[in-house]
C-alpha cells in the first residue's frame, strides 16, 4: 500500500487516505474539436511500465486534487506536486532523469 | 431553538477512555484566499483565537480556527452564536469571494477523554498518534475506519472528532468499541 | 511410545497441570505446553489423516511450518479449524478434534484410497473426472468434497472481538530470536524508535534449545539480560505472540496479534491486526528444518530432527525409546547427543554424506552412540506407528543392508531460511550451494517509496547457521537499519559467541539416491496435500516444467502451510527431472500472510453494528418506530414504507400514494444532496455542468437540471436553487451528492481553477421534509404566518418562512405530480418539525411515505429516475429531454461526447411508456424481442424495461422503457417473454400516465 504526500495540506498518510484519479496533464478538448482530438482526450491514455503521471485527490484529508510523478515498477515516488499547473516541476523531472536518463511521457522528458 | 437536539444527544460511554457526544457545536466553513487581511480579519474577529497555520487548530473553550485546507477554515462558536457570526461574517467580507456557510448541524462532535486517548485513535485512524508525532495543537483530517473524520488534541489526555452528523451512530460504536476495558494496547503508556 | 520425562521442560510449569479434549477423551498437560506436546506426553502419537489417501499422519514439526497436526479448536461460536497444534498454546478447557477423517481417526474408510495409491497421481483428478462433463458437478465433485479435504467451516457466528492498530516506527524487526534481539539492541540503542515481534510466547528462538554460549555464557542467560535490557529502552517496544504475516509496498508491514487465543476468558480482542508503517524492516525470521525424501518419511513417529530436540528441552516430551538418527548435516547430532544425554537410547545416526559429519560426530561417538557415514533410510517400518527402520547406502539403490527397531526417527534434510517476508514484496534470492538453500540476496532488496532499499534479513534467515556469525550479522544489519532511518549507531562490539567446527551439509535429496519406483511412491515431499517424489517426476514427464505449474498440477505446497517443508524438496526433484540446476527452477512466488491468520483480524471491528457506517436522517429514529421497513440507498437508510399493523409491503405503498394523491403525506427528503455553489463565476461554472441554462435563473427561483460526465452520459439531476446573485443550491440525487461535489471540485481544482467559485457540501446541514398532497397548502398555513399562497410562493421558486416557530426555507418542487412543498430546516430541528407536521396534519389524515411510494408516483408523472432510466450508457436525448438541453451554449461537459456519431444514432433506443395489456406488472430489466436471432443465435431484441411498477392510481401495470423508435410507435405492442417461458405483450405509450398538463402540482 502506497504512501503519499499531499502537496496541499503537507500530510504524508497512506494510499487508504487518497483517491487515484487516472493521468495528469490531459487537455481537454470540447465542442470544435475533431473525432480523432475528443478520441484522444477521452479514451487514449497512457499505461507505462515505468515513469508515469498520476492525478489523485486527498479525498479523506483536505479534499484537494494533486499530481504525483511515479514509477509503475517500483512504486517510487519521485514527488508531489499541486494539479494548478501544466507540466511537472523541473525539480521533479530533473529527479527522474537521473534514475531513468532519457525517459519520456507524452511531451515531457 | 430549543428544539434543536444534537445527533445522539450528548450520548456517553465509559471504557477505558470516557466517550461524550459533545452536543451541539457551533461550526461555520469558511472558504477564501487564508492569507488575505479580509479573510483573517474574519476568522479572528469572530472567534478571538489567532489564525491557525498549516494543519492546526487553536481554541478557546467552544470557539476557535482549525486549518481545513489551503482555502478553508472551520470556525467554531458557541451553537446559539452561528448565526451572529455568520452575519458578521459576510458583513466583514461584503463585496469580497469567499464562502460562509453554517454547517453546526451538518456535523457531529465527541470528546474522548482518558489515559489511553492515543490508542483509542490508533486502532481506527492510519495516523501516528505517538506523543512525539500527535500533539496538541496539531488538526488531523483522516479516515476514521470507513468514514472521513477531523481529530485534534485539546490536552494531552483528550481527543475531539469531528464526523458528519448521519454517521454518528457509526462514530460513536468505533469509540465505544476501541474503548472496550480490556483491549488496551499499551504501546503509548 | 511417546511421553513425559520426569526431567521437566524449559518452557514447562509442572506444578500447574492443565485439562484439555482431544476427540472427546480427557487428556491433562502443563501450563507452558502446546496442543502438540501434550498430545505428544499422552502417547496421541496419530493426529489426523492425509488430504487424499488418508493416511495415518502424527506430529512432524514443532512451529509454524507444521503440516499434518491441523485440528479443529472448541464449540460452537469459538469453533475453527485447520489450526496448527503446534503453535496453539494450551489452556484450562482447551477442546480440539482431529479432522478428514471417517467415521474415526483410528479407522477410516477413506484409507482404502492409500491402496490405490498408484491411481491417485499426479492429475488424477483432472484426467479422471473431466468426462463425460456433467458428471463433475452432480457425482465426482461431491465424493471428492466428502472424501478430501481439511476441516470444516464453522456454523456460528464468531463471538469474539478483533481489532486494528496503526503503528509507526522506523525499525521494525520480525523475529525475537538471539538474531531479531541483537538486531533491536543495535537499532534500539542508536535511538530509532523499534517494535520488535516474536511469533511465539517466549524470546529467543531456537537458540536456547540448541545451546552455545555468547560473551563467555550460556545462550539462554543472553536471551534473559538482551530481553531485560530492551524492556528498558523506552523506544524499542517488544510484542510476543505477534507474527510478522505480511511484508508490502512502501514499508507497510501487517502484524497479527493472538492476544487471548491463549486464554479465551479473559476480556479484550482475541486478535489484533497491526497495520505497521516502518521506515526499515529486519526480517530474523531463523530457519525451517527439511525432511528427507525415504520411503514411509509420513509414518507417525517421523519427525524433523529439530522438533524432537525442542519436544525433550522445550517439554520434556521424549517421542520415542528408541529414535533412529538419519541426516544430510551436522545438526541433527544434537538431537542425538540431547536425547543420550536425557537417557534415551539412540541406536544409530544414519549419516548420508560418505564423509560423515564434524566435531558433534566425534561427541556423539564419544557417548557411545552408533554413526554410520553413507548410510540412509530405505523405508519405515510400520503402520499407524513406526516400528523400525531398513538401514541401506544412501549410494545404492536401496537394498537392505540391516533393519534396527526403533519407535522414533528424527530426521534432517538440512536448513532453509525462511525468506518469506523478505521476498513479499520482491525481495529476490541467490542458491547457495555450499549450503543447500535458498537465501535473501541482500543486494536485490524490496524498494520503498524512495527507491530505498527497504528490507533487510539478519541472522540465520540470511543464511548464517552458526551462532556466532548470526550475532555478528544481527548486530551489523541492526546498526544498518538504525542509520538508513536516520540515526547515528552506537559503536558498541556484538556480542561474541563460540564458533563451531561443522563438517558441510550434502544435499540429498533423494533416499537412497537410486530409490526406485516403489520406495519413491512412498516417499512423501508433502505431507498435508499427499504428494510424493513419484508425482513430482511424472508432472516433469507430462510437460509441467514451470515450478508454478508443477505446484497447481501436483498440488505441492499448497493449501495451509504452503509447503514449508516440501517446497525446497520438491523442487530439486523437479530440477533433477529435468536435468537443470536448481536455480533455474527457481522457487514459486511466496504471498502474504507468512501463515493463515484469521479472516476476522482483517475484518477487525468492521463487523456486527459497525460492520459498516450506516447513514441515518434527523427522523430515522422515528422511522424505525413507527413500522418503517429500510432499504439502503447508498449508504444510507431509507424507509422504503411504513407497515402498519396487518399490512404487506404491497399494500402499504399502495396505501401511502392513495392518501399522498387525496390528501396530504410527508416524505423524508433529507438525504437529497445539497451543494452550495458560491462565486462571481458560479452561473458560468454551472451553465459548464449542467446541460441546461443555469446563469440565467433568478434569485428566489429553481431549475430543474441534467448533469452529464464528460463522455455525455447522463450522471444526475436535480433541481438548482438561486439564492442570490453569487450563490446557487444544487440538489443532487441521494446517492450522487458525494460524488457531485468531489466532480464539482474535480473541475474547479483541476481545469477551471482560475474561475472565482467555492463549492461547499451542506446535504447534512438540512433535515428537508417534501409536504406533499392536495392539503399540503392548508397543513403549512396552519404552521405558518407567511404567505404561501399560490401567487406569493409559485411553482418552482422558493421562499424563507418561518414554520411552527422554526426558521426554514420552502421550495415549491414535486416528484409526485401533486402540490408539495420541499421544506428545509437544520438537521437539529428536524425531528421536532416532523413532529409538529404530523400533529397538524391529523385532521387531514396525514401519512408518511417510503421510497417505493416516491417511485410509483414519479414513475405515473414520466419523471425519470437515475439509475433506473439512466445505467451509464443513456444520454438526455435518449430520454426526449431535448428540452432540458441549452442550445444557447458553446459548451458544457458533455456536449463535444453527445455529438460523436454514436450518441446521434437515430436508431438509440428511446424512452416511452409501456401498460401491459392485461394489467400485469412488467419484470424488471425485461427486453422486449424482435424477430430474428443474432450471430449467436439469441432472440433479437428492441427494447428494454427501465422501470415498472403496479399504479394503484391507474390500477394496472405502467412502466417505462428504452425502445427502438419508440416515440414514433406510440400504440405498438410489444413482446416481453418473462424467466418462465411466458410472454407478456405491451402497448407503447406516453411515458406521463398522470396529470399530463401538470394541474394538479401547479395550483
Amino acid at each position: 500500500m502506497l504512501i503519499l504526500t499531499c502537496p496541499s495540506c503537507g500530510v504524508t498518510g497512506e494510499e487508504t487516505e487518497f483517491h487515484a484519479g487516472g493521468e495528469a496533464h490531459i487537455k481537454r478538448f470540447g465542442p470544435g474539436s475533431d473525432d480523432d482530438q475528443f478520441h484522444s482526450y477521452l479514451f487514449a491514455k497512457e499505461n507505462p511500465k515505468g515513469v508515469h503521471f498520476e492525478r489523485w485527490r486527498h479525498n479523506n484529508g483536505c479534499g484537494k486534487w494533486f499530481h504525483a510523478a511515479r514509477d509503475t515498477m517500483t512504486l517510487e515516488v519521485f514527488g508531489t506536486y499541486p494539479a494548478q499547473t501544466l507540466e511537472p516541476p523541473k525539480q521533479i523531472r530533473d529527479k527522474i532523469t537521473a534514475k531513468h536518463p532519457g525517459w519520456k511521457w507524452r511531451e515531457f522528458s | 431553538m430549543s428544539d434543536a437536539v444534537s445527533a445522539l444527544n450528548g450520548a456517553t460511554y465509559n471504557g477505558f477512555v470516557t466517550v461524550t457526544e459533545l452536543g451541539l457545536r457551533g461550526m461555520i466553513t469558511l472558504r477564501g484566499d487564508l492569507s488575505s487581511a479580509g479573510v483573517k480579519n474574519a476568522a479572528i474577529g469572530v472567534t478571538g483565537v489567532d489564525m491557525p497555520g498549516q494543519r492546526q487548530v487553536h481554541t478557546v473553550k467552544e470557539s476557535g480556527l482549525a486549518w481545513m485546507s489551503p482555502d478553508e477554515l472551520l470556525v467554531m462558536t458557541p451553537y446559539a452564536e452561528v448565526g451572529d457570526k455568520l452575519a458578521q461574517i459576510d458583513k466583514l467580507l461584503k463585496g469580497k469571494h469567499y464562502l460562509a456557510v453554517n454547517v453546526s448541524d451538518a456535523r457531529a462532535m465527541f470528546r474522548i477523554e482518558g489515559a489511553g486517548v492515543r490508542e483509542v485513535m490508533a486502532k481506527l485512524c492510519p495516523v501516528d498518534m505517538a506523543p512525539d508525532a500527535f500533539t496538541p495543537g496539531v488538526f488531523r483530517r483522516t479516515r476514521m475506519a470507513q468514514i472521513p473524520a477531523a481529530i485534534w488534541m485539546p490536552s494531552d489526555d483528550a481527543v475531539q472528532i469531528i464526523c458528519f452528523r448521519s454517521v454518528a451512530d457509526y462514530a460513536f460504536g468505533l469509540l465505544k468499541d476501541a474503548a472496550e476495558p480490556g483491549s488496551e494496547v499499551g504501546l503509548f503508556a | 511410545m511417546s511421553t513425559r520425562l520426569a526431567t521437566g521442560g524449559r518452557l514447562l510449569e509442572t506444578g500447574r497441570a492443565v485439562n484439555f479434549t482431544f476427540n472427546g477423551k480427557r487428556l491433562t498437560g502443563y501450563e507452558g505446553d502446546t496442543l502438540a506436546s501434550a498430545l505428544l506426553a499422552n502417547d496421541q502419537m496419530l493426529v489426523g489423516r492425509s488430504f487424499k489417501y488418508h493416511r495415518p499422519r502424527g506430529i512432524v514439526a514443532s512451529g509454524g511450518e507444521e503440516p499434518n497436526a491441523l485440528v479443529g479448536l472448541g464449540t460452537g461460536a469459538r469453533f475453527e479449524p485447520n489450526q496448527r497444534a503446534t503453535t496453539t498454546e494450551l489452556f484450562d478447557g482447551l477442546t480440539a478434534t482431529s479432522q478428514n477423517h471417517w467415521p474415526s481417526l483410528e479407522f477410516d474408510v477413506g484409507a482404502v484410497n492409500s491402496k490405490l495409491g498408484r491411481f491417485l497421481t499426479a492429475g488424477f483428478y483432472y484426467k479422471t473426472f473431466i468426462s463425460p462433463r456433467p458428471f463433475w458437478k452432480h457425482i465426482y465433485e461431491p465424493i471428492i468434497r466428502q472424501s478430501a479435504g481439511l476441516g470444516k467451516a464453522p456454523k456460528d457466528r464468531d463471538e469474539d472481538k478483533y481489532e486494528h492498530f496503526y503503528a509507526f516506527v522506523d525499525v521494525v524487526i520480525i523475529g525475537g530470536g538471539v538474531a531479531g534481539l541483537q538486531a533491536a539492541r543495535a537499532a534500539g540503542q542508536a535511538g530509532a524508535k523499534v517494535l520488535l515481534m516474536e511469533q511465539t510466547a517466549h524470546w529467543g528462538g531456537r537458540a536456547p534449545v540448541d545451546g552455545g554460549s555468547v560473551n563467555g555464557q550460556p545462550v539462554d542467560k543472553f536471551v534473559d539480560e538482551i530481553v531485560s535490557e530492551l524492556e528498558t529502552m523506552d523506544n524499542v517496544t517488544l510484542r510476543t505472540r505477534m507474527m510478522g504475516a505480511g511484508v508490502y509496498d512502501h514499508g507497510y508491514v501487517l502484524g497479527y496479534e493472538r492476544v487471548n487465543d491463549h486464554q479465551p476468558d479473559a476480556p479484550g480482542p482475541r486478535h489484533r491486526l497491526w497495520r505497521i508503517r516502518a521506515g526499515q524492516i529486519v526480517t530474523a525470521t531463523g530457519a525451517i528444518e527439511r525432511p528427507l525424501s525415504f520411503a514411509g518419511n509420513d509414518i507417525p513417529g517421523v519427525m524433523l530432527a529439530s522438533a524432537v530436540r525442542d519436544y525433550a528441552v522445550n517439554y520434556g516430551v521424549s517421542i520415542g525409546d528408541r529414535t533412529v538418527v538419519v541426516t544430510n548435516n551436522d545438526d541433527a547430532y544434537l538431537t542425538a547427543i540431547t536425547l543420550k544425554n536425557m537417557g534415551l537410547d539412540v541406536p544409530v545416526i544414519l549419516d548420508a554424506r560418505a564423509g560423515g559429519g564434524g566435531a558433534l560426530a566425534d561427541q556423539a561417538r564419544d557417548l557411545g552412540i552408533r554413526v554410520e557415514n553413507g548410510k540412509g533410510i530405505a523405508k519405515v517400518l510400520g503402520g499407524k506407528r513406526v516400528s523400525g527402520v531398513a538401514v541401506c547406502a544412501q549410494a545404492g539403490e536401496g537394498a537392505v543392508v540391516e533393519e534396527i527397531e526403533c519407535d522414533a526417527v528424527a530426521m534432517s534434510g538440512g536448513w532453509s531460511p525462511v525468506v518469506h517476508l523478505w521476498s513479499h514484496c520482491g525481495g529476490k534470492l541467490i542458491w547457495d550451494d555450499a549450503q543447500a538453500h535458498f537465501r535473501p540476496d541482500v543486494d536485490k532488496a524490496p524498494t520503498g517509496a524512495q527507491g530505498e532499499a527497504f528490507v533487510a534479513v539478519a541472522g540465520t534467515a540470511n543464511g548464517h547457521l552458526d551462532l556466532a556469525a548470526v550475532l555478528a550479522d544481527a548486530d551489523a544489519v541492526g546498526k544498518a537499519a538504525a542509520k538508513a532511518t536516520g540515526f547515528n549507531p552506537k559503536r558498541k562490539a556484538a556480542p561474541v559467541a563460540e564458533a563451531t567446527q561443522a563438517a558441510p551439509v550434502e544435499a540429498i535429496w533423494l533416499m537412497p539416491q537410486g530409490a526406485g519406483i516403489n520406495l519413491r511412491m512412498k516417499s512423501w515431499l508433502d505431507y498435508q496435500n499427499d504428494v510424493k517424489v513419484s508425482d513430482v517426476q511424472l508432472a516433469a514427464r507430462e510437460g509441467f516444467e514451470s515450478v508454478e505449474h508443477a505446484k497447481r498440477y501436483t498440488t505441492l505446497g499448497m493449501a495451509t502451510d504452503q509447503g514449508k517443508l516440501s517446497n525446497i524438496n520438491g523442487l530439486a526433484i523437479l530440477s533433477d527431472a529435468l536435468n537443470q540446476p536448481i536455480p533455474q527452477t527457481g522457487t514459486t512466488t511466496f504471498r502474504p500472510p507468512y501463515t493463515p491468520i484469521s479472516l476476522s483480524a482483517i475484518a477487525g471491528q468492521a463487523r456486527g453494528e459497525i460492520f459498516q457506517p450506516i447513514r441515518k436522517t434527523p427522523m430515522h429514529s422515528w422511522h424505525q418506530e413507527n413500522g418503517a421497513h429500510f432499504e439502503p440507498v447508498g449508504q444510507w437508510r431509507r424507509p422504503y414504507c411504513y407497515l402498519q399493523s396487518g399490512e404487506s409491503t404491497k399494500t402499504a405503498v399502495h396505501r401511502e400514494i392513495t392518501q399522498t394523491r387525496n390528501s396530504l403525506a410527508l416524505l423524508d427528503a433529507s438525504t437529497l444532496g445539497k451543494i452550495i455553489v458560491k462565486g462571481p463565476d458560479a452561473g458560468k461554472f454551472l451553465d459548464m455542468l449542467y446541460t441546461n441554462m443555469m446563469s440565467t435563473l433568478k434569485p428566489g427561483k429553481c431549475r430543474y437540471g441534467l448533469m452529464c460526465s464528460e463522455n455525455g452520459f447522463l450522471m444526475d439531476d436535480g433541481v438548482v436553487a438561486r439564492i442570490d446573485d453569487d450563490t446557487f443550491l444544487c440538489h443532487t440525487t441521494t446517492g450522487g451528492a458525494e460524488s457531485i461535489h468531489g466532480h464539482m471540485e474535480e473541475w474547479l481544482q483541476t481545469e477551471w481553477w482560475d474561475w472565482k467559485v467555492y463549492t461547499a457540501n451542506v446535504t447534512e446541514q438540512y433535515a428537508q421534509i417534501a409536504v406533499v398532497g392536495p392539503n399540503a397548502r392548508k397543513v403549512l398555513e396552519k404552521l405558518t404566518q407567511d404567505d404561501i399562497s399560490a401567487d406569493a410562493l409559485a411553482f418552482m421558486s422558493f421562499a424563507d418562512i418561518t414554520l411552527a416557530g422554526i426558521k426554514a426555507r420552502a421550495y415549491r418542487i414535486s416528484f409526485s405530480g401533486e402540490l408539495s412543498y420541499e421544506i428545509a430546516v437544520s438537521a437539529s430541528e428536524g425531528r421536532a418539525l416532523w413532529d409538529k407536521l404530523l400533529e397538524a396534519g391529523a385532521e387531514f389524515d396525514v401519512t408518511t411515505y417510503g421510497t417505493e411510494g416516491l417511485h410509483v408516483m414519479r414513475a405515473e408523472k414520466g419523471f425519470i429516475m437515475i439509475g433506473d432510466e439512466t445505467d451509464g450508457t443513456v444520454i438526455p436525448q435518449d430520454l426526449n429531454m431535448q428540452w432540458a438541453i441549452s442550445k444557447k451554449k458553446d459548451d458544457y461537459l458533455g456536449k463535444r461526447a453527445q455529438e460523436r456519431s454514436h450518441m446521434t444514432d437515430p436508431t438509440r433506443w428511446k424512452l416511452v411508456g409501456l401498460e401491459t395489456t392485461d394489467g400485469s406488472v412488467l419484470p424488471e430489466g425485461a427486453y422486449a424481442t424482435a424477430p430474428g436471432t443474432n450471430a449467436n443465435g439469441q432472440r433479437n431484441t428492441q427494447g428494454r424495461v427501465t422501470s415498472t411498477y403496479h399504479s394503484p392510481t391507474l390500477g394496472k401495470g405502467i412502466a417505462m422503457a428504452l425502445v427502438l423508435n419508440g416515440p414514433d410507435r406510440m400504440g405498438e405492442t410489444l413482446e416481453f417473454p418473462k424467466v418462465d417461458g411466458t410472454v407478456v405483450t405491451a402497448k407503447i405509450v406516453d411515458p406521463i400516465f398522470y396529470d399530463k398538463d401538470g394541474e394538479k402540482q401547479n395550483v
